[in-house]
Order: structure tokens, then sequence, then C-alpha cells
């Protein structure tokens, strides 16, 4: 079915009123982020404006955001990377074995409302002085990811033929052996997919940390959010701010869209 | 989804190719065997027995325990927690008073029912919206075009943007003063308005920024139901002579219910949920007014601000059983759908 001429023409211009709608807000604050405050007070010069590093530099030397910087990373690599040694196993036994009900009960951790755990872990981890350290930071946000990836990689093993394991047994592998050496390389690119979601879900995640965390094991979100006192907003400082951790995502997202995409709608179009 | 699936056929037809030529070489030479698989040690086999054949709950127990650990006994001691008057410090000592918190929440109509209302009403109207519009630019992008690559990435970035620093971006975009939003009213001769600073206006802006973020989650959803649609019943519709929105309305919505139950269930959940952006653009208890207070914000308030530890127990408990009774509805309407 081919679409029409007149149809193509709304098509671009709807799309064209879409992607700017999207696009616009998040250059706009790229934009005030290389402004002076003055500028961005003067609604004059919106667009006319000359460009400064101030912000950046007020934001990355003073307002020690290399270290939240280096903390974000951490925390995001290393829950990313236990939930995936944790996850992608149990993913591959619920998918072979259908075990819906035990599925079930990592994806509660999607369902359930973050701040219910919350008391009780900062009860328990104040209790044991981890409140504040990686520790139980890295711990709460493989909260994040663990469903997250077993979701992902369980629609992603449904998917994968058992022709391969099965050949593989008749050659003499044992089932583990089976899955180590010939399902799991095959799964590099559900894995990467898994990966990269849980790590921009443990990068943007707020609330755990804004409870979780200490002054020094902060992450970006917070972070920001703290950059917001009282008196007034240094606007110019705020933005810069928000560049800083909006903009390696976004960069990330550049390059690997389709895994992303996949990983997003997995498991959405079966039944 | 579409390189998900690229991948699995091509292990298929990997498969298809080497399974006759594996048999035959095992049925033919059976002395040479491939040279890795040598007979194991006695030592590991009977630890490799062991674990091939407990593989399933090998596999799956740590996850499981690991979840279930930080789960039930955070929602026990919710539960309990909702039984006593516990307040002032974690550690502080508290007393069983059964279900006098929930008598008490219950009956209270100055926060608890406003949050619940403004809970339905966000969640009700930012899925509305975002199902109908998602519909609309799914469909839009559904037929290949060029530059499909970008529009694509355009619509990913709302998505992965940090949600806190997207609430700080509308602040500055929604500014009475500065913002551009009010620059851009006035380019039309309308009137400054207070955005998120207004009484009754801050609600619906928040709704605004749930919508521009996550609307691009359900046109990608929607896009991927879509795609694995078959061409076939929307070419005999064609011949039928039905127009472009009967197809749409008896042939493409039917069939694409399941997925849009999904995109719903999904979608509904975080925004029953939604925390980030509203606690990033009002701050504490939603505003001095509790313009934008929620189930959600009401009761990380009650925690963590006002330390009110009983009473916010009692209110996640509530809150916990609206959202496992919508889930349940929502997925026994998928069911009976694909019946």
């Amino acid at each position: 079915m081919k679409p029409s001429r007149p149809f193509e023409v709304f098509r671009a211009a709807a799309l064209a009123v879409v992607v700017f709608s999207l696009v616009a807000p998040l250059l706009w604050m790229v934009a005030a982020s290389f402004k002076t405050n003055v500028d961005i007070y003067d609604t004059g010069k919106a667009f006319a404006f000359s460009p400064t590093l101030d912000n950046y530099d007020t934001v990355l030397q003073q307002a020690n955001y290399v270290q939240f910087i280096g903390n974000s990373l951490w925390v995001a690599l290393a829950a990313t990377v236990f939930s995936l040694v944790l996850g992608v196993p149990a993913a591959y036994s619920m998918s072979r074995f259908n075990m819906k009900k035990s599925a079930l009960v990592v994806l509660m951790a999607r369902v359930i409302p973050g701040v219910s755990l919350l008391v009780p872990w900062y009860y328990v981890f104040s209790n044991l002085q981890m409140v504040g350290g990686y520790t139980v930071l890295i711990l709460s946000h493989m909260f994040v990811s663990l469903p997250l990836i077993v979701y992902i990689m369980m629609s992603y093993f449904d998917g994968l033929p058992t022709e391969l394991e099965e050949a593989a047994l008749v050659d003499g592998l044992t089932h583990i052996g089976a899955f180590r050496r010939i399902t799991l390389p095959l799964s590099v690119p559900g894995v990467a997919t898994a990966g990269i979601l849980s790590f921009i879900f443990s990068w943007n995640n707020f609330m755990f940390a804004l409870v979780l965390s200490g002054a020094d094991t902060k992450t970006l979100p917070v972070a920001i959010f703290d950059f917001v006192g009282y008196a007034s907003i240094d606007w110019g400082g705020l933005m810069a701010a928000a560049t800083v951790v909006t903009l390696p995502i976004m960069l990330i997202t550049l390059f690997v869209q389709k895994y992303i995409v996949s990983g997003l709608t997995a498991g959405a179009t079966k039944g | 989804m579409v390189g998900l699936t690229g991948l699995a056929t091509r292990a298929g037809t990997l498969a298809a190719l080497r399974t006759p030529e594996t048999l035959m070489s095992a049925v033919t030479t059976p002395v040479s065997r491939p040279s890795e698989v040598r007979p194991p040690s006695p030592a590991t086999s009977a630890w490799s027995r062991w674990a091939n054949a407990h593989r399933k709950w090998l596999f799956a127990a740590p996850a499981m325990a690991f979840v279930a650990v930080l789960i039930i006994f955070p929602v026990a001691w919710t539960g309990y927690l909702s039984l006593t008057d516990a307040e002032g410090s974690v550690r502080a000592e508290s007393e069983f008073i059964g279900f006098q918190n929930y008598l008490d929440v219950l009956s209270d109509t100055d926060r608890f029912w406003p949050a619940v209302w403004r809970t339905a009403l966000f969640t009700g109207v930012v899925l509305l919206v975002e199902v109908v519009l998602g519909m609309a630019i799914a469909l839009l992008l559904w037929r290949p075009f060029r530059g499909e690559k970008w529009v694509r990435v355009a619509i990913l970035l709302p998505l992965v943007a940090t949600p806190v620093a997207v609430g700080m971006m509308w602040r500055l975009i929604f500014d009475p003063n500065i913002g551009m939003a009010n620059q851009m009213l006035s380019w039309f001769g309308i009137g400054p308005q207070p955005w998120l600073a207004g009484q009754n206006s801050a609600l619906p802006t928040t709704m605004f920024i749930d919508i521009w973020q996550w609307t691009p989650m359900v046109v990608l959803i929607l896009l991927a139901g879509l795609t694995s649609l078959s061409d076939e019943p929307q070419e005999a519709a064609l011949i039928d002579g039905a127009s472009t929105w009967q197809r749409f309305r008896h042939v493409t919505l039917p069939l694409l219910m399941p997925t849009m139950i999904v995109a719903i269930l999904l979608r509904g959940i975080d925004a029953l949920k939604t925390f980030d952006i509203l606690y990033a653009t009002k701050g504490r208890g939603g505003g001095s007014f509790h313009e934008v207070e929620t189930l959600n914000v009401y009761a990380y308030g009650l925690s963590f601000d006002y330390n009110d530890y009983g009473v916010s127990s009692t209110v996640l408990i509530i809150f916990f059983l609206i959202i496992i009774g919508v889930m349940w509805a929502l997925t026994y309407r998928k069911k009976g759908l694909e019946r």
C-alpha cells in the first residue's frame, strides 16, 4: 500500500511539529546553560546572546559536580553489572521452564511504590551504618535494574530458538555448558539492550538516592535537586547542571537507539 | 524489536543448517568427538551433575531471593508500622494501635482524599492524552519514510532524559516572569499565566510535563505493535471498500488492542507512582498549598519530611492495594481480549 501524495505532505508537516515540540525544550535548556543570568532574565535576548562557559565553571569547579558525576557512573555501572549477573541466568531459566509465577515475583519490584520500601530499608541500613555509603545505593538501584533486565531478557530468550542448544547437547555439552557457550554468546544483543537501559534508568533514578545517599555519595539527580536553594535560583547554573546529567544519556541514545527501542518495547507485542 | 526478531531468525537458520550435519557426524564417526568435550573428572562431574539437574532454581533463585528479601520484609514491615503510632525517629518506641491509622486516614478529607483525587486525575488525564497522542504519532511513523531514523531519535530524547533535569528545564520555561512559555503566549496577545506557580494551574502543568516526557514511550510500544501486524487484513478491508477511518477503527485498532493494554499497563503503573517531576517542580508536600500532592508525594512527605511513619505506612498500604487493583483489572481485560 503506497501512501498518497497529500498524505505524505500532511505527515511531513505533522512530524515536523512533533519533533519540534519534543526537541525544542531540550535545546532551550542547553542554550540557557550557556547564558549569563542577566541574559536569561532579559527575554529580549532569548536567541541573541553571547555564549559563556561560566555556568559550567560554577557547576564543575565550585559545586563539586565532578565527584557527583563519578558517583552516578559508579553506582549505575555497578548496579547494572550485578543485576546482569543475577538477572540473565534467572531470565533464561524463567523463559525455558516457563516460570510465570516466579517471574511475577521479580516483576513485582517494578510495580511496588518505592516509598513503601524506603522506610524499612532506611531503618535496617542505618542500623548497619550503611546509609550514605555506596553499597546501599547500589543495592537500591539494583532493585530498579534487576526487574528491567529480567523482563527484557525473558522476552529475548523467548524469541531465541532452542534448536542450537539441543544441537549442543547432542554434541555432548551439559545444559549449563550449552547456556554458557551457545546461548550466552548469541544473547549479546539482548544483554547489551538490557544493560544500556538498566544503566539509563539507574542514572536517572532520583528517589532512592534522595533518601539513601550522603553528602559525598550524592548522585547527579539529587545534586541537581539540591542546587535549588531557598533563595533565588541560579538559572544558568541549574541549566548547566541539568545539561551535565542529561547530555551523556542523550549522546548514548544517538549511538544505540536501536537497542533502546528494542528494550523499551520488549514483550509488548507478544501475548 | 526488529533487531531482536532479526537475530532470532538468523539463529534459527543457523540451527537448521547445523543440526543434520552434527547428527550425521554423531552417527558416522562416533569416535572422533569434538576435542573440547572430554569426559569430565569425577570430582567436577558430581557437582556438575547436581548443578545441571537443579539448573532451573540454581539460575532463578538468586535473583528471586534478592528481590524477595528486599520486598517481602519491607512490605511486611510497612504493614506492621501501619498498625502502630510510629513517628519521630525510626528507632523510637512505638505502640500497637490496631486499625486506628486506617480510620484516621480514610476519614481525612484534608490531605488524604484530595491526594487520592489528584492521583486519579493525574493518572487518568495523562494516560488518556498519552494514548491518543501516542496512537496518532505511531500511525504517522508506521509506513517507512526518509529521515525515519532522526525522527525516532528525537522521539527517544525526552524518554531517556533525567526526570529531575526535565523538571528543572520546565521550571525555567514555565517561569511566570522570565519563561519562554509566557513569552510565546504574548506573541498571540495572551496575557501571562502562572503555570507551576498557580494554585489551579500547577497540576495541569505537571500533567503537561509528564505527557511531554512519556508520550514517546506509548509511541514506541504502539509502533512495535503496528509493525508486527500483518498486511493481509488491511488489504482485505481495502478490497471491500473500507475507508481509511473504517480500516483504522475496525481493523487496526482491534488488532492492536492487546499491545495498547500493555502500553496502558506499563504507563499506568508509572503514572500512578509519578514522583520525580512533581517533587522537582513543586518540592515538599507538592507545593505550599499541596497543589500537586499525589498519594506517592504525600506518603514520601509523611515518611521523610515529617517522619510520621505509622500514618505514612497506612497511606502506602492503601496506595499499594489501589495499584494492585488497577493492574488486576487491566490484565483481566487483556486476557478477555485475547480469548
